[in-house]
């Protein structure tokens, strides 16, 4: 069984239909990517995933059980947690705040503590910075922070929404190698991404969207290998 | 050089400033020739200090109310000086049946305490219902029609106590041992013990306020949805009840507030609601709307600048009657916040770094 499959999902902002029967799905382990164009409806996925938007039509279902009705917040206790589009960390609360915040629903304390460490040791940038807000780190640090700040969640799925947005290339090859590094340690990721040749190369799988739907679907492999992706989203001629 | 400095200056901005000098150089000269005639003494400053922090913490008190409701839904309760009045004057009935049965004269701090407790929780579940029934059905209207309905309610709570209740003076039983002067050791002056009890409950209660905003799981995350609630939603925040909360908050703090002003003024009314409330929103506003130091910082100095600035200035001016101009001096200064810093004192400085 898969860990989370949408099947037919249909999603709504008033009369725009961002979404027009999406169907994808993500095992156990996996890194999959989602690429596509701006406006394709990645990060409305997402949210749909999350919960932040509820599909007029269609299913979330997370290891069989359909959470297309849960609010957000109900959502990260099953075990599904979202770096969002734009980092969006907490500006006035402080780093190590922040952490906190992402372990809301947990209330194990040891636990919180070893995922802190974790986090730390994935991203000693943001150790150094604890007690620094939020809002005066830097961009790459924020990205970072907002990425740790998903991870102290310990969702089974972590879902990444343009990790590489506004980073300078060495930063971005630094995130994706810390994704492998987390994905290894046995969190499933599911990673949207602009820069489609870096998606692929961590990937596993990937969908390709296209204004709402899926336009392709296939091992990473085949994509860096396709012809209109390699054309379109690799920049190729 | 000099050219480029004028093209930036409009006009208006010209035109304002000086207003700001003109005010400035009017209060200036009013503290000037009301020192220079020695009509006051020392102890008459200490008093009149000492009475604006009294007054100025009930206005935090009330301000923070304004300010977290401002923080999270970003949104103006007007119909909080409603919740303020509702709680003392339930109260008041309380108090009432207290001293007819004799407890309050035997047993006066255990009293206020329960006259107190009844306050803030009558308070806080206006409060309550107000969010319940007014504005979350509006969560996502326009900005202005929150607004609106907060008027509409505040007038509904109001006539709603005046057709229960009637619109006469209602005045609270008198605490015995609350009545003249603890003397400061040493010297010809005090402090009134009405005044000493009213600071030091409010301070208690601003500190707890402030140690539950930034040290507690639960303040944490009242900043984290009042900065970003999908982000705060991501986290398994239930923003909902964190804006509940909010007005649990918000309105315990208010029937706290209520009952010190009882304490310092003695009485209830259906409109008291109307002065302290908005004196108490420009003291938020004073100190930068949404911003908890702020909203008491702004208070104190509004309570203090109230109680000297008729003396201090109007005084030396040459004005009669100066204590009738006292309420306006709040509105002055919302106004001339407004232009000159509408941020307030400590608004959103952090926000500009953010960018
Ligand atoms: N809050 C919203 N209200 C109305 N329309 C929206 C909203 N959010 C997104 N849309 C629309 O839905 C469509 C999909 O948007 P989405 O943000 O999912 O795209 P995306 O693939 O993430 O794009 P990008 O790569 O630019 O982030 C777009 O046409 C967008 O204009
Ligand atoms: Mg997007």
């Amino acid at each position: 069984m898969a860990l989370l499959e949408l099947q037919d999902i249909h999603t709504y902002y008033g009369a725009i239909h961002a979404l027009k029967g999406i169907s994808i799905h993500v095992d156990e382990g996996e890194i999959v990517t989602l690429i596509g164009a701006n406006g394709a409806g990645k990060s409305t996925t997402l949210n749909t995933i999350c919960g932040l938007q509820h599909p007029r039509s269609g299913s979330v279902t997370l290891k069989g059980e359909s959470i297309q009705h849960l609010p957000a917040h109900e959502i990260v206790t099953r075990g599904v947690a979202q770096a969002p589009e734009g980092r969006r960390v907490f500006g006035r609360l402080n780093v190590t705040e922040n952490l906190e915040m992402g372990a809301f629903v947990r209330v194990d304390k040891d636990g919180i503590k070893r995922d802190m460490e974790r986090v730390f040791t994935l991203f000693p940038r943001l150790k150094e910075r604890a007690k620094q807000v939020a809002g005066t780190l830097s961009g790459g640090e924020q990205q970072m922070l907002a990425i740790g700040r998903a991870l102290m969640a310990s969702p089974r799925l972590l879902l990444l929404d343009e990790p590489s947005m506004g980073l300078a290339p060495i930063l971005v090859e630094a995130i994706f190698d810390t994704i492998t590094e987390i994905n290894a340690q046995g969190t499933t990721v599911l990673l949207v991404e602009q820069n489609a040749l870096i998606a692929l190369s961590v990937a596993s799988r990937g969908y390709v969207m296209e204004t709402g739907s899926i336009r392709l679907a296939d091992t990473a492999e085949a994509l860096r290998n396709n012809e209109m992706v390699r054309r379109v989203y690799l920049g190729e001629t | 050089m000099l050219r480029r400095l004028l093209r930036r200056v409009s006009g208006t901005t010209v035109f304002m400033w000086l207003i700001g000098i003109a005010m400035l150089v009017v209060v200036v000269w009013g503290v000037y020739a009301t020192l220079s005639s020695g009509r006051y003494k020392a102890s008459d400053w200490i008093d009149l200090t000492v009475y604006g922090i009294a007054q100025g913490s009930v206005y935090a008190l009330i301000a923070l109310g304004y300010t977290l409701v401002y923080g999270i839904l970003r949104m103006i309760n007007f119909a909080h000086s409603e919740v303020f009045m509702s709680g003392p004057f339930i109260g008041y009935f309380v108090a009432m049946a207290l001293s007819q049965s004799g407890f309050f004269n035997r047993q006066p701090f255990v009293s206020l305490i329960i006259v107190l407790l009844v306050a803030m929780t009558v308070s806080t579940t206006i409060a309550v219902l107000l969010e319940r029934i007014a504005y979350r059905p509006l969560r996502r209207a326009p900005r202005l029609v929150p607004l609106i309905t907060a008027i509409g309610a505040s007038y509904f709570l109001q006539y709603t106590f005046l057709g229960l209740f009637g619109s006469g003076i209602k005045g609270y039983p008198e605490v015995a041992q609350l009545k003249g002067y603890w003397p400061f050791p040493g010297t010809s002056s005090g402090i009134l013990r009405t005044q000493a009890v009213v600071i030091v409950s409010a301070f208690v209660m601003l500190a707890i306020l402030y140690v539950f905003v930034q040290r507690t799981k639960t303040g944490k995350a009242m900043q984290a949805v009042s900065e970003d609630k999908d982000a705060a939603a991501l986290m398994g925040i239930d923003v909902d009840r964190i804006i509940v909360i909010t007005f649990v908050v918000g309105g315990a703090l208010a029937g706290a507030a209520g009952v010190l002003y009882a304490l310092l003024f003695k009485q209830v009314k259906f409109d008291m609601g109307f002065l302290p409330g908005i004196k108490a929103f420009t003291a938020a506003v004073l100190g930068g709307i949404g911003n908890v130091n702020g909203a008491m910082l702004g208070s104190l100095f509004l309570g203090i600048s109230e109680s000297l600035f008729p003396n201090l200035v109007l005084d030396g001016l040459g004005l009669p009657a100066p204590y009738q101009l006292k309420d306006a001096l709040a509105f002055i200064m919302l106004v001339a916040v407004l232009i000159f810093r509408p941020t307030g004192i400590l608004g959103e400085r952090l926000a500009v770094k953010k960018a």
